[in-house]
């Protein structure tokens, strides 16, 4: 669109026709107020902070709804827009509490912000204030009327954002109020979107209202450590715990989006049943023991069935770091001598790197005129990419398709819906070919109902559509993507995960950071190692437990569901645990190998060896350390790597593996688990 | 939930009279035709025409809560509105108003507990130029005074 020239405060703008007033401004280095306007959110026009003298209208104007015009003239210091700003917010604050001394939001909050900058610091109002209590809506949701502004932030976000439309506003003028969709408590995601855009303290969470002030907590950026999305989460840490996670200042891939997982589901690391000592079992079950003891015992083993030649099976995570993974198979295949290594595959990620096809970023899915959902509950099991396509339907009109065998949230925004039975996903797709082949372009996304030969033919259909396809192949958990690319995999000859549990002849088996006895049998008594943070069954069954670090408490990086590589931050520490490549470091070095052939066990070392080793991941460093996502690729395909059958956990927004199982306020919320179309 | 056929052909025609996907601009007139018919807002009407219109019951529920004309609460077979706004006040609509009050032994936005009467001070009816106003339903009684609203009063309370 053409641009036109505006004056605004005496300096000569230049916009897009059809740019918000505010807009135009702000990209001018002008600051018009406003608390209910918002950046991708509709217009509500409610709170009149941005009233601005605009030249030949006879009143002031909301420069949040005013599209600019050629020749405008735009006067935002002039006395009178002054003393309207000062008015409004004498007028916001009638009946707030100015209980800023208890506020959650105080030191953050930007009716405090406003008032100082813009505000009186007398009221003309005499009358008594106006209280009503606080309300608890569910575990994570609490909302205090008083002072609550009413600039229905909270209720778009959810409706518009989050697709969910579980908040209202009630009654009307100064007895208006926010409302849950149940009456008296809320049913929904419990993300957490409402509170965190909430610009007063009118919504606070359950996590972390009255826990501590937000300058006495040191704020780490992140990446979450429960699905595969890699959104980043800025941790407030105190005390070595967290008190809240948040991404206020939009920084990683997702913006200023969360779930209720990347948001308050922190709380794991501070179970009570968190492994703190490592175990060694002895007669009468598990016996405490110190870290060089238990290193001891499991080098020994690990020594001494390594010299006369024995089995060995190595199960891997898809939740430690690429680091850990990459320095995990190396150790396997240079230390241990065994081709024995796996993980629980949750998505078919290698028969989508052997197609050789380009893969979406997290981007492209707000970009792309049109994404095709295959065979997953999408809202449920990937938020945050669902949130892109809702976000990407809503600014950009996107076409969304889905094939599902049940309704998903997805459907209200789909220009078509296919429904399937389980096992009829790429026919389904199949009737869209006239449909998508007139798009101008696609992503498309696949969960576990894809696989193996579907997933060639899937690529095929996309080739022959004539258009540029990119694929986005579902797995779970915060580094599916990474163990793949890191080689937890068996090469030809070795065994993949369920015939390791079903082998009966393994002489060790170290898993590391999963849990497969919760699926699989073992067969046979092997000498089991299991690093992880709680007793799981695995653990239960274990010869040596050792207590690992989780994700918030190392370096190191994570390769999201789209492959975008990402840094991990060391939030804090809990004292007992190590990392699990400092558990690997130590194994080694006490097993005598040859540490010049393995590197040092060090984050960056390690990085630095995928960057030169593995293809696709010679990344910019810079940009990871500044806290970037870079995408890795083009992957060779893992030519070498056995492939096997793939199966999601089929978590949902309130499960979350094993981790899940350990946060409270997951299972505190009446939603939990949550429903899958499938289930 | 199922209404009297006439309502129920009210509520069809409103439907028709938006285009497809605007149902909800039907919520207001079936609120209005319903509570007419049921005597309240019940929460299973808030449901039902949730459901009709294609939207959530929290959204209906917030054209409830904003409109003074729709009430959760049951009124009397009568609802008496009294205009206390300006024209009104200053030809003695507050001394009508206390005068109802007296008289029917209740308060604003109470009921009688025969369930026949029900009070409410209201803002501006549009009656200014035959002050004191009130209305009874969808009645409008003008010029009021205290001995006419005494009349009025028997004459519904005999009509019973």
């Amino acid at each position: 669109m053409a641009n036109v020239k505006l004056t605004i405060d005496g300096k000569t703008v230049e916009a897009p026709a059809n740019t918000l007033l505010i807009e135009a401004a702000r990209r001018a280095g002008i600051e018009i107020p406003a608390f209910c306007y918002y950046e991708g959110l509709a217009l509500q026009a409610a709170c009149r902070m941005c009233l601005v003298e605009v030249e030949k209208a006879p009143k002031l104007m909301t420069a949040c709804t005013l599209p600019v015009a050629e020749g405008m003239v735009v006067r935002t210091n002039t006395p009178q827009v002054a003393q309207a700003r000062k008015s409004m917010l004498e007028f916001v604050l009638t009946n707030h509490p100015l209980d800023c001394p208890v506020c959650d939001k105080g030191g953050e909050c930007e009716l405090q912000d406003m008032v100082f900058r813009y505000g009186a610091g007398e009221s003309r109002f005499l009358e008594v204030k106006q209280h009503v209590d606080e309300r608890e809506w569910s575990p994570v949701v609490f909302y205090d009327r008083p002072r609550c502004i009413l600039c229905f932030r909270c209720v778009r976000i959810c409706a518009e954002g989050m697709g969910v439309a579980a908040l209202g506003v009630v009654n009307r003028g100064a007895s208006s109020e926010i409302a849950p969709n149940r009456g008296d408590h809320l049913e929904c995601d419990e993300c957490g979107m409402c509170i965190d855009i909430c610009p007063v303290g009118a919504l606070t969470s359950g996590t972390y209202r009255y826990r501590t002030r937000p300058w006495e907590m040191q704020h780490v950026g992140t990446i979450c450590t429960h699905c595969a999305d890699g959104c980043k989460t800025t941790l407030g840490i105190r005390n070595n715990r967290i008190h809240r996670g948040n991404n206020r200042d939009r920084s990683g891939v997702n913006g200023e989006f969360l779930c209720i997982k990347g948001r308050y589901a922190g709380d794991f690391a501070h179970h009570e049943e968190r492994l703190l000592t490592p175990l060694v079992r002895s007669q009468d079950g598990f016996k405490p023991v110190s870290w060089a003891e238990a290193i001891k015992t499991v080098a020994g083993r690990f020594a001494e069935i390594r010299q006369r030649g024995g089995k060995f099976g190595v199960i891997g995570s898809n939740h430690t770091t690429n680091e850990e993974n990459y320095y995990l198979q190396k150790l396997a295949r240079t230390g241990l001598g065994t081709n024995n290594i796996d993980h629980h595959r949750t998505g078919d990620v290698l028969s989508l790197l052997r197609a050789r096809v380009p893969l979406a970023t997290t981007a492209d899915l707000y970009h792309s005129k049109a994404v095709l959902i295959v065979g997953v509950d999408l809202a449920q099991q990937h938020s945050f990419l669902a949130y892109q396509i809702r976000a990407n339907w809503r600014h950009h009109q996107a076409r969304v398709y889905t094939v599902r065998r049940g309704p998903v949230r997805e459907d209200k925004i789909a220009a078509r819906i296919v429904s399937v039975e389980p096992g009829g996903e790429l026919a389904g797709v199949e009737t869209l070919r006239d449909d998508l082949a007139k798009e101008p372009e696609l992503v498309i996304l696949f969960g576990d109902a894809i696989q193996g030969e579907a997933v060639a033919r899937l690529t095929e259909f996309g080739s022959s559509l004539g258009i540029p396809v990119k694929y986005v192949c579902l797995v779970d958990y915060s580094n599916s993507r990474g163990a793949v690319e890191m080689g937890v995999l068996p090469a030809e000859g070795g065994m993949t995960l369920p015939e390791m549990m079903a082998a009966g002849d393994l002489d060790a088996l170290w898993v590391v950071g999963a849990n497969p006895l919760r699926r699989h049998a073992l067969a046979g008594k092997p000498f089991l190692v299991v690093q992880d943070l709680f007793l799981t069954e695995t653990a239960q069954a274990a010869d040596v437990v050792l207590p690992a670090a989780s994700a918030y408490e190392k370096s190191g990086t994570v390769t999201n569901v789209c492959g975008e590589v990402q840094r991990l931050q060391k939030a804090f520490e809990t004292p007992g645990t190590k990392t699990d490549l400092e558990i690997f470091g130590l194994i080694a070095r006490e097993m005598g190998l040859d540490l010049k052939q393995l590197g040092p066990w060090t984050p960056s070392a390690v990085f630095a060896e995928i960057a030169r080793t593995v293809p696709g991941y010679d990344l910019p460093v810079e940009v990871l350390e500044a806290g970037g996502a870079v995408q890795a690729g083009p992957s060779d395909g893992l030519p070498d790597a056995v492939w096997a059958p793939v199966q999601s956990a089929g978590d949902t927004l309130f499960t979350s593996g094993t981790l899940g199982r350990y946060s409270k306020m997951l299972n505190a919320v009446r939603e939990a688990p949550g429903e899958l179309y499938r289930a | 939930m199922t209404f009297s056929p006439e309502l129920e052909a009210k509520f069809e025609k409103l439907l028709k009279s938006y285009p497809p996907g605007r149902q909800r601009s039907a919520v207001v007139p079936m609120l209005l035709y319903a509570q007419d018919e049921l005597g309240s807002v019940t929460g299973e009407l808030v449901e039902e025409v949730a459901r009709r219109t294609g939207i959530t019951p929290l959204e209906v529920n917030e054209v409830v809560s904003y409109y003074s004309m729709l009430s959760r609460q049951p009124r009397g077979k009568y609802h008496i509105q009294i205009c206390t706004n300006i024209s009104c006040l200053l030809t003695g609509g507050e001394e009508l108003w206390e005068h109802a009050c007296r008289k029917l032994g209740i308060g604003n936005k109470e009921v009688t507990p025969d369930g026949q009467f029900s009070l409410e001070e209201v803002e501006c009816i549009g009656a200014c130029s035959w002050a004191p106003a009130l209305q009874v339903n969808y009645e409008f009684h003008h010029h009021m005074t205290p001995e006419k609203l005494d009349r009025l009063i028997d004459n519904l309370r005999k009509a019973v």
